[in-house]
């Protein structure tokens, strides 16, 4: 049998995570920096540049609530923003299929072009390509970002250190969290999976349920702002129950959550039921996980809650010494833990 | 009548502080009792248990064990073999897709099957495949009658109002009753009580198990698939054994009765009568199989094509102990098999497979022992 790529090892799960440790850090783990690539973290930096690309091959390419657009700009600043940066400046590689409508290369270049303004960060440089019919399906694009220090980040880390003796981390890494610091999460979680799922062909069901997708600036300097947050990250591919296993193996604490604090809509709980999916396992793209320390972790959560895209933002659990994997007590009040999902349960979706 | 929120009454049943009390209460009585073994038998009662983390909640000496209760399970594997043969000899075999996945005793799924050269396709009941076969006259047809007193009435009533001359049905349906006697008796399990099945109990009612109640005396309840059910469950069994008062009794009072759905039943038994039935894992229980009547031999698979009946003989992977699983004496953690050579992506044996199965349950939810809360 010949070994090959499958959707699997890009569908953001446990699969995905092995494939980039074994395969292609073997090639590309050499390099150094602040944050290299070898730390797998939400972005790069080097000499104080973060630097961060991003695809994107969702489909549809329109969906409720945003674009293959508005979510290119959104995904690729956050994760600028998540690991303590301030992004700058875009670049956007274009790759077309042969026969893409122009009205709906004009809606695309257009949804870019707000939701960038919306937050200061322009496109400086770009690239196009066209490819013949077949080589790939309408439309994918590269979206990479560029960004300094936060103006807010050191503040935030001097923060951390008043009440965190040794600390003496520079950005705000996955591997940054000790047993106590609280989790907040920003928001609803697994619409943006939904509103997909919602549209695509042959499954269609009546929701009203519109992707997440939005850049997080306002948020994010609101936290940083107050202080004492110690990491940040956003649960795209492979959701909250992803995000919290990878804390929890980098920063090797456990992670204990409450179901019921957790926020979910209804309606995406209803349907998550009826399909047997967990929205734990559903990506975001206009959320954020925050770890803070637990001495300010009310006050950055109404920090947070004065923004409007974090008016829905909860305290869902803390780090604990007392497990060393992810654990949630139920409704019920029943343990379970929570593992890594193998792939992703909506591929395609970012 | 006004009208209420599906939505709200299904949060009561998954209320916190209701859960947290019946918790309390559970362990409060149990603080008394020697060790208890209550055994569910049915594959969404250990969903809810695993996914709610409903063991983590209770005390030491009350253990909750899965017994036979997922379909796939216990389809015996010389039906497999058999529905395979015919779609090896170019009929159409219509399945659910759950069993298409699950080996039979030669090691074969009809998945297998299907790649080399047999027709198989997944339907989601008895409906799709009579349209499959209405539209396709030229071509012989088979449908595979896999699980219990839910499935079958769908399957009695197709038959009753007709089915395309093409098509006919191997069954393999159990009637869960007797199965709850025998393992009311079996003397390796030693069960204290059982939570009966709620949706088979809507079905066949409470009162084909008052036999099997009479003959040997035990806590017997019938109960919903929501966590308030189940502990609710849990904890009327407590009290009957706390107070020596043995009895059936119904938690799912929204949707079991003591008739049961008299019309379903029967439809069933116009079109089947019951005979003794292979329980792969378990063994064989009396009056517990499905069998077409004579009256209707004329879509029974098994006489038209001459198949051979159910053997009773286990047919699993060295080494696993999915029997064991199965009949319930063991949980899937002490299976050596279980999530080494054994996982979900590469099943070894049918609680493996079905998203019934005990393995595969907890599985998914990568149990790999039980966490027990602190109080």
């Amino acid at each position: 049998m010949t070994d090959v790529v499958k959707m699997v090892h890009g569908a953001g799960g446990q699969a995905m995570q092995s494939f980039i440790k074994e395969y292609i850090l073997r090639h590309l783990g050499w390099g150094t920096g602040e944050i290299p690539l070898s730390s797998l973290d939400d972005s790069g930096a080097i000499d104080g540049v973060v630097l961060k690309s991003d695809s994107y091959t969702v489909k549809p390419l329109f969906f409720p609530g945003g674009d293959i657009g508005s979510l290119a700009v959104a995904g690729t600043i956050n994760d600028i923003l998540m690991i303590g940066g301030r992004p700058i400046a875009l670049a956007l590689g274009l790759i077309i299929e042969e026969g893409f409508p122009f009205s709906d290369l004009d809606r695309i270049l257009k949804s870019i072009s707000n939701t960038a303004m919306k937050v200061g960060v322009p496109v400086i440089t770009g690239d196009t390509k066209v490819v013949e019919k077949g080589a790939l399906e309408n439309l994918v694009l590269n979206m990479s970002g560029l960004g300094v220090r936060h103006p807010y980040l050191d503040h935030n880390l001097e923060v951390v250190k008043k009440y965190r003796d040794g600390f003496d981390e520079k950005w705000l890494l996955d591997s940054n969290i000790k047993p106590g610091d609280k989790i907040i999460i920003t928001g609803y979680i697994g619409d943006h999976a939904i509103a997909l799922l919602s549209v695509r062909e042959g499954v269609n069901f009546e929701a009203d349920i519109k992707s997440d997708a939005a850049p997080l600036n306002g948020l994010v300097e609101a936290a940083l702002k107050m202080g004492g947050v110690v990491a940040m990250k956003d649960p795209t591919r492979g959701g909250l129950a992803n995000l919290l296993n990878e804390w929890s193996e980098k920063s090797g604490v456990g992670i204990k959550i409450y179901e019921e604090c957790i926020p979910i809509r209804d309606s995406v709980r209803n349907v998550c039921e009826y399909l047997g999916l967990d929205p734990l396992e559903l990506g975001n793209e206009g959320k954020a996980a925050i770890a803070v320390i637990p001495e300010l972790a009310d006050k950055v959560l109404e920090a947070i809650r004065q923004n409007p895209l974090g008016k829905d933002a909860e305290i869902i659990g803390e780090a604990t010494d007392e497990y060393d994997f992810v654990i949630m007590e139920t409704v019920i009040g029943g343990l379970r833990a929570v593992p890594p999902p193998i792939g992703d349960p909506i591929p395609r979706i970012c | 009548m006004s009208e209420i929120d599906i939505k709200d009454i299904l949060r009561l049943y998954r209320d916190p502080k209701i859960a947290r009390r019946l918790a309390f209460k559970i362990r409060d009585i149990a603080k008394d009792l020697e060790d208890v073994l209550i055994m569910h038998v049915c594959g969404t009662h250990e969903w809810t248990i695993t996914h709610y983390g409903i063991r983590s909640l209770l005390p030491d000496n009350v253990e909750l064990r899965a017994g036979p209760g997922c379909p796939v399970c216990i389809t015996p594997a010389s039906d497999i073999d058999n529905i395979i043969k015919l779609g090896m000899e170019g009929v159409v075999v219509t399945v659910y897709g759950d069993m298409s996945r699950a080996k039979g005793g030669k090691g074969m799924s009809l998945e297998e099957a299907r790649s080399r050269g047999a027709d198989i396709r997944i339907v989601y009941g008895i409906q799709d495949a009579f349209m499959m076969a209405q539209r396709d006259p030229n071509h012989k047809y088979v449908f595979f009658g896999v699980g219990f007193d839910t499935t079958a009435p769908a399957t009695a009533y197709m038959v009753k109002k007709g089915v395309p001359d093409n098509l006919s049905i191997l069954s393999s349906y159990r009637y869960v009753p007797p199965a709850v006697g025998a393992l009311m008796m079996a003397p390796d399990l030693a069960v204290d009580g059982i939570i009966n099945p709620g949706h088979s109990s809507t079905v066949t009612g409470m009162k084909p198990y008052k036999e099997y109640f009479d003959r040997n005396k035990k806590p017997m309840v019938f109960a919903g698939f929501e966590p308030i059910d189940v502990l609710l469950a849990i904890y009327m069994i407590l009290k009957q054994i706390e107070t020596k008062e043995y009895k059936m009794e119904n938690e799912y009072t929204r949707s079991v009765t003591w008739d049961g759905n008299v019309k379903a039943m029967e439809t069933l038994l116009e079109v089947f009568l019951l005979s003794e039935g292979y329980w792969r894992g378990f063994g064989v229980v009396d009056k517990s199989g499905f069998v077409f009547r004579n009256t209707h031999k004329y879509v029974d698979a098994r006489y038209i094509y001459g198949l051979s009946e159910p053997r009773d003989k286990e047919d699993f992977v060295a080494g696993a102990r999915c029997a064991d699983v199965i009949k319930g004496k063991i949980d899937p953690v002490e299976c050596p098999l279980y999530m080494k050579e054994c996982t979900p992506n590469y099943p070894r044996g049918p609680p493996m497979v079905s998203i019934e199965g005990t393995c595969k349950i907890w599985a998914d939810h990568k149990v790999t022992g039980i966490i027990k809360c602190r109080f």
